[in-house]
């Protein structure tokens, strides 16, 4: 990445810590409805592993923690919000909502909401890549938790067995809803588990772009040069619970300190700002700038699109 | 018009679509070298090479969903679950995934998969490779049910079913693969909606899909002949969305209706059909409707045991005499 793209990376992942901030107040404004499971505290993994890649171009699919995978792809925050809202203007139309953003002219594959279920949907479009030819990959983002789900060993050994361009994002937050990672699963190290399966991979620090980006190259490069699958591990961490029924009962507040000390956005920050590349002063130009665009364009668009008609309730049931 | 078996007819259906269409795929267990449990895959492996006729491991699941996610793209593939007692393993991507996937992206994607799986009680298979599961599937929004009764039906749905931009759930029977009977020599698309009139009659309906079709049909020559009754026969080849208007028409004429089904009766096609009676045409009825059902119990290895569960057409005959107050 270049300086003027950790620069524009840093604005967005500012546009995406206050997107998700604002969705946290419409929720508690009962604006929005459902689960909402927000992505503060990820964002460099995201970021990172698209920046690598080719947002539009590659296909990616993702669990229910899915509004900036969707955003950073191409989606317009405007729709992704409408969705939220759960208006004719949405995404989905409104028959989605916050778990299941799609844009498929984005090639946003979707967010899926049975933990692990996107596994073989993911291996299912790197096949079709296959197929037809193209230099697409597939990219699947899901947590560690997903990694407990038979369909990820099913769908491990496929990928390798097929050789198939898939590239899958293990997002690691340590918790699966509200339950550690070292009290679910007998090997913590979510890359070592692929090895069984022949699959490559590594694990890195999520929190620093430039890691995950670096990282990520690699693992992007080795998929679409035809060489296969590849698993790479993100150690991060989410700064909400795991949806907003959570009130984080399981943690120490001690433990979310000492991540916040590591916050992927305040990391690039003052890289940028040791760098002379930006002033806190330009930083905090930002989140204004990101504030005023959400308030006046998302949340307006949301706020005044309409609701879904009734009489459409039984559309896209059947072609 | 030749005169072939079900499973050839299967393989007919495939092999011209997959000559048709490259991105037409079959995945499943043993479907490829093995040329397929039920010879429905046998020689495409050879004709259309490892990447279009898919040996998958034992993971029904994994590869359910990974046809569902190859049909996002445009690919189509027919997925062979070997036997639907393991379906239970993939109901996940299917109901979850594929059925879902248009209406929760607002239309945007669609999943156009076709999953192939042999139901039924065969011999002495025992209570998990004898499941009928129709009765599951046609109660998930965004899924299509077809089941043919015969080599014709097998034929032409499957081909219907390759091309519809919905996922399609074909259900067939362990008994029937080597059923014979004609099916069209030119190419033949099959309606994957609405319902066949298998034998006219004007005294009582006999609705039956599937194996329960050639029941109907057995029932009604003996009770023609040996009661002087006269039974139309309604094969309900499509099971969801099911044809409400083929089944008013039918009983407005003969105001009398038996359901046979090799299901279990709690919960099935039989009290659907029931239901549907109930709100399009009640007042026509001269006699409450009767289903004919397997009884309530997993499926017993012993023989006799086996047969005791399952309905056969003597049972039909027998329950449309009780309804004419005849047993």
């Amino acid at each position: 990445m270049t300086l003027d793209d950790k620069k524009r990376v840093l604005q967005e992942m500012v546009l995406h810590r206050r997107f998700e901030e604002r969705c946290y107040q419409a929720y508690i404004e009962r604006k929005i409805g459902g689960f909402l499971h927000l992505y503060p505290g990820q964002e460099a993994c995201c970021n990172g592993v698209m920046e690598a890649a080719r947002p539009g171009h590659d296909y990616v699919i993702t669990g229910y923690r899915d509004h900036i995978h969707a955003i950073k792809c191409g989606s317009d925050p405007k729709v992704v919000m409408a969705e939220l809202y759960g208006k004719a203007t949405g995404s989905s139309k409104g028959r989605g909502g916050s778990m299941h953003i799609f844009d498929a002219a984005h090639r946003f594959m979707g967010g899926y909401a049975l933990v692990g279920g996107p596994f073989p949907l993911a291996a299912g479009m790197a096949k079709a890549i296959q197929l037809q030819g193209g230099d697409e990959i597939s990219i699947c983002f899901l947590g560690d938790a997903a990694n407990n789900q038979g369909v990820f060993h099913e769908t491990m050994n496929m990928a390798k067995l097929w050789n198939l361009p898939v590239l899958f994002v293990c997002e690691n937050n340590l918790y699966g809803i509200g339950t550690a990672l070292d009290r679910s699963t007998a090997v913590v190290d979510q890359y070592k588990r692929v090895c069984a399966y022949g699959v490559e991979a590594a694990q890195c620090d999520g929190q620093d772009i430039d890691v995950v980006y670096e990282h990520a190259k690699v693992a992007v490069d080795y998929v679409r040069s035809g060489k296969g699958p590849y698993f790479l591990e993100l150690m991060t961490y989410r700064y909400r619970g795991h949806s907003m029924s959570d009130s984080r009962g399981y943690r120490s507040r001690e433990e979310e300190e000492h991540w916040k000390q590591r916050d992927p956005i305040n990391i690039l920050r003052d890289k940028l700002i040791g760098a002379g590349q930006l002033t806190m002063d330009a930083f905090q130009q930002f989140e204004r700038d990101a504030d005023v665009y959400i308030e006046t364009e998302v949340i307006a668009f949301a706020e005044s699109s309409p609701e879904p008609d009734v009489s459409e309730l039984e559309h896209y049931v059947l072609a | 018009m030749a005169e072939i078996m079900y499973w050839e007819a299967l393989l007919r259906a495939q092999d011209e679509e997959m000559a048709r269409d490259p991105m037409v795929i079959c995945m499943g267990e043993d479907i490829g070298v093995a040329g397929g449990t039920y010879k429905a895959t046998k020689g495409l492996f050879e004709k259309y090479g490892e990447k279009r006729v898919m040996d998958t491991p034992i993971s029904e699941g994994g590869f359910t969903g990974l046809g569902i996610g190859a049909s996002f793209l445009g690919v189509r593939p027919v997925i062979e679950i070997m036997s639907v007692n393991f379906a239970w393993l993939a109901m996940d991507q299917m109901f979850n995934s594929a059925a879902k996937v248009r209406y929760m992206s607002g239309g945007q994607l669609t999943a156009p998969c076709v999953f192939r799986s042999a139901g039924g009680a065969a011999h002495q298979l025992g209570a998990q490779h004898s499941a009928r599961m129709e009765k599951v599937f046609m109660g998930i929004a965004g899924l299509r049910v077809v089941t043919p009764s015969n080599p014709k039906q097998a034929y032409g749905l499957l081909k219907s079913a390759i091309r519809s931009n919905d996922p399609v759930f074909i259900n067939e029977h362990e008994l029937m693969y080597n059923m014979k009977g004609e099916v069209p020599d030119s190419e033949y698309l099959h309606p994957l909606e609405g319902s066949e009139v298998a034998r006219t009659g004007s005294d009582v309906t006999l609705f039956g899909y599937n194996i329960s079709v050639h029941w109907c049909l057995k029932a009604a020559e003996i009770l023609q002949t040996q009661h002087s009754i006269s039974a139309e026969v309604i094969d309900l080849y499509c099971l969801s969305p099911l044809d409400r208007a083929g089944i008013r028409k039918s009983v407005s004429k003969t105001h009398r209706a038996v359901i046979a089904e090799e299901d279990e009766a709690p919960v099935g096609v039989g009290s659907e059909i029931i239901a549907i009676i109930n709100e399009e045409c009640f007042f026509e009825l001269d006699a409450a409707p009767v289903r004919v059902h397997s009884a309530f119990v997993p499926q017993p290895y012993n023989h006799t045991l086996e047969a005791a569960a399952i309905p056969d057409h003597d049972d039909v005959v027998r329950a449309v005499l009780k309804l004419f107050g005849k047993a």
